[in-house]
């Protein structure tokens, strides 16, 4: 019985949420992979992409709240996903005519077009502050809870209740629906096979016939999607601030590079060691050791192995030794 | 030459970029259906006279045609869709993708039905329709060249231009390349094929081309290529 408490104890504080966030880190993972694999560098613009598609979700959210629409139970903010990420795809495509091309067409090494990336990271900062502020934005609405706490002890008699949100079960829902249809595409399309074919051999895919600027717009276009679908559902997850969007890059690339650069099975495994190796070792087991230890050998402390002000540590440590013990990850990728 | 070669790159000069000339005055032709082989020592400019043919060299003099057409200033893409198929040494395979989406990306040009030139292709290389789910990156050195010049025919070409499709295989995998190699000319594709091995190459070849110092040494057929004793003492050892 204390063990069964353990377990649900584990379960609403550690599996539950990490699974959700590790289903958001896998989607903006997906993203950076993608970029790294067709157009050959390191986009730390992701997060301000996640960001700025987020925000666009969220004005659209506003708006159709003001307008007095809902899809009660389920939050506004689903409704409002397709028209920001119209608005996210018509800002990379731009970004990308305007910043990116430039350097492509100029063949500039990959460190070029990163700290290109780096710039359109500032500026996008700058929009996105401008726009909507530095501050916390709550867009969340709908029914919050698919089983509450207090249910969950009522229903089963136990002591410890398990709290399922319904944003973190539209999270779940959402990345699996997300990450078939990428792999659908991928693998079954021509369009999708033709840009697994140039991101492996470009010169081979030029020769045959493959046009790589319909190959890079192709590809931004499914970044957008991704990096809103992201944002939104980390922001409903928890809330948006658009430091935190820039602090995600960090996770997401430890995800990225942990799965292998450029191999998007290897971005979903990532994004999954990342979330549980974050939120395992910021956990508190005390409680978890009060049930399982006898009475005698609880513990008095708080049993954590890191405090959670560290928990990018956690990623930046896995980064470090991923690229020193294995550089192209746990999957097969490209080692820069 | 009695008729009009099918595919000729005529007195052709030209090197990479702005960089010294590789090629001097360097003739290479192929007629329908025949298999043409240029050998030659090492920076003889033989890969530099099929690429220069290919568009992918800055020819400063010299021009290419095919079927009469002149296509000197065309892009290697826009030949590819007058026919020509081009099989790089290196790197000529997609090794991520299956053996059958290899081929499905050589046909990425065509709007019509492919299986045909596929079955064609299976017929042509067994083991490739054995193996067309597996990963081309994970198929042996002869099995990847049957993959590359598979890919290379599903454009439905007039011309395959192979550059040593031979290298770093065995001998027994080389003279079963060779014997597939005359079967896919048999069916009316004119062959130009660049070889390190000149004895074994020359005696499939229909024409020979002895390139030394980007020009034009020895032209002949491939039988009497292989029986002038100049040609042998320098070339073919012996």
């Amino acid at each position: 019985m204390d063990a069964l408490h353990a377990l649900i104890v584990l379960a609403n504080f550690v599996i539950v949420p990490a699974i959700a966030y590790g289903s958001q880190l896998a989607l903006g993972a997906l993203g950076i992979t993608l970029i790294v694999g067709v157009l050959r560098f390191s986009n730390f613009a992701h997060g301000e992409t996640m960001a700025f598609g987020t925000m666009l979700v969220i004005l659209v959210t506003w708006w159709f709240q003001s307008l007095g629409l809902s899809i009660h139970p389920l939050p506004t903010a689903l409704l409002a996903l397709p028209l920001g990420i119209l608005g996210c795809i018509a800002m990379v495509l731009l970004t990308d005519r305007f910043v990116y091309r430039f350097y492509r067409k100029a063949k500039s090494s990959p460190v070029v077009l990163v700290m290109a990336s780096l710039g359109v990271t500032f500026i996008m900062n700058g929009i996105i502050r401008f726009v909507i502020g530095p501050g916390d934005q709550r867009f969340a609405d709908g029914q919050r809870f698919i089983m509450k706490a207090r249910e969950f002890k009522e229903m089963t008699g136990l002591k410890e209740g398990l709290a399922i949100k319904v944003t973190q079960s539209i999270t779940l829902v959402t990345a699996i629906v997300i990450v078939v249809a990428l792999f659908w595409f991928l693998n079954r399309t021509r369009t999708g096979k033709s840009m697994r074919a140039f991101s492996d051999n470009e010169d081979l895919a030029l020769l045959s016939g493959i046009n790589p600027e319909r190959v890079v717009a192709i590809t931004w276009i499914i970044v957008a999607i991704l990096a809103t679908v992201a944002g939104t559902l980390y922001g409903l997850d928890k809330t948006f601030k658009p430091f935190t969007y820039f602090q995600l890059l960090l996770p997401m690339f430890a995800a990225a590079v942990v799965g292998g650069l450029g191999n998007p099975v290897g971005a979903i495994v990532g994004g999954f060691v990342i979330a549980f190796s974050e939120i395992l070792i910021t956990y508190a087991y005390k409680k978890v050791f009060t049930y399982l230890l006898p009475s005698d050998f609880a513990p008095s402390t708080l049993i954590q192995l890191l405090s959670t002000d560290y928990k990018f540590a956690v990623s930046f440590s896995i980064l470090v030794l991923v690229l020193l013990f294995r550089p192209t990850g746990l999957f097969k990728g490209q080692s820069t | 030459m009695s008729e009009k070669p099918f595919l000729i790159g005529d007195s052709m000069t030209g090197g990479y970029g702005n960089g010294a000339d590789i090629l001097n005055n360097c003739t290479v032709a192929v007629n329908k259906g025949e298999i043409a082989v240029i050998v030659g020592p090492n920076g003889a400019g033989k890969s530099t006279a099929m690429k220069a043919i290919f568009g992918m060299l800055n020819m400063r003099t010299g021009k290419v045609s095919i079927d009469g057409e002149d296509i000197t200033n065309l892009s290697p893409q826009n030949r590819v869709a007058k026919g020509m198929a081009f099989v790089p040494q290196n790197q000529n395979i997609f090794t991520s993708l299956s053996v059958e989406e290899n081929l499905e990306m050589g046909a990425f040009l065509r709007e019509d039905d492919i299986s045909e030139t596929m079955a064609q292709v299976f017929d042509l290389f067994p083991i490739l329709k054995e193996k067309r789910k597996q990963a081309a990156g994970e198929l042996s050195g002869g099995q990847r060249q049957q993959v590359a010049v598979g890919r290379a025919l599903m454009t439905e070409p007039k011309v395959l231009m192979l550059d040593e499709p031979t290298a770093g295989v065995s001998p027994i995998v080389m003279d079963e390349l060779f014997d597939r190699i005359i079967e896919v000319a048999r069916t009316g594709i004119s062959i130009l094929m660049v070889e390190q091995n000149a004895r074994q190459a020359l005696a499939i070849a229909d024409k020979g081309y002895v390139l030394v110092q980007g020009e034009n040494r020895f032209t002949d057929t491939g039988t009497n290529l292989l029986a002038d004793p100049e040609v042998r003492k320098s070339f073919l050892g012996g």
